[in-house]
């Protein structure tokens, strides 16, 4: 599990609110800080790779744990 | 990378045309794009103050899936297949319908189209209310949100509309 400055509970939430929270949250973050995303929406492992190409946002880590998804964002 | 544009053409005003236009644009505003959506015909009640009027139709729509959102699991798993003709001929049948498919979508946690709206307009979506229809069916501005709205024909669309990377009719 990675460092993480800011963590946002996304679960139980599905598309495409997972990726908006997300954007709201790193809004408001200073570049070089590190998002902690967790959500149940299978579909959002597909969504934060394609944000983080998008967005040019980094994403660190990418697992699976306990049912539950974690991302690992940094905001660049 | 330069910035990439969408445009929407949202042409519905029934609760399950609303989810498109606004997950949508919402999604593409979240990815970074410049994103319009012109509101025209029944889109226009996706821009009313009050969104709590919005209904689904089951008739014409054969391939809803039509499950209840309650009870145990191999009652959920029931597909209603209701007959048109009952469809029609019960009152309060649409009522129905759309109460359940509330219920459905909040099951699931999905956003509900006031909270997708809202977070569009936060996003910086630029919505336009196509005049001639606010005029066609008599609407008045005061019937719409007042903010983030601007009014205006197909020729002011078409100038977002005709440099966008992707243009959806919906």
């Amino acid at each position: 599990m990675a460092d993480f400055d800011d963590e946002l509970d996304a679960s139980g939430l599905n598309c495409p609110l997972p990726i908006l929270r997300a954007k709201k949250a790193l809004g408001g973050m200073d570049a070089g800080k590190v998002l902690h995303i967790i959500a149940t929406d299978p579909g959002s492992v597909k969504d934060f790779e394609a944000f983080a190409k998008q967005t040019g946002n980094e994403l660190l880590e990418s697992a699976e744990e306990g049912g539950k998804f974690h991302f690992y964002m940094k905001k660049v | 990378m330069e910035q990439k544009k969408l445009a929407i053409i949202a042409t519905k005003g029934t609760l399950d045309w609303a989810y498109p236009p606004f997950i949508l644009a919402s999604t593409a505003a979240a990815l970074g794009y410049e994103t319009q959506v012109f509101f025209t015909f029944y889109g226009l009640q996706l821009l009313k103050k009050d969104l709590g009027d919005l209904q689904v139709s089951p008739i014409g729509n054969p391939g809803m899936p039509m499950k209840m959102p309650f009870g145990p699991d191999w009652f959920q798993d029931i597909n209603w297949n209701i007959p048109n003709i009952v469809q029609t001929n019960v009152p309060g049948f649409e009522a129905l319908a759309t109460s359940l498919m509330k219920k459905t979508i909040a099951k699931n946690g999905v956003a509900t189209i006031p909270e997708l709206r809202d977070l569009c307009q936060e996003a910086e979506v630029q919505f336009i209310a196509c005049q001639m229809t606010v005029d066609l069916f008599g609407f008045e501005h005061s019937d719409f949100i007042s903010e983030g709205v601007e009014y205006g024909g197909a020729a002011t669309f078409f100038e977002f509309a005709g440099e966008s990377d992707i243009c959806l009719y919906i």
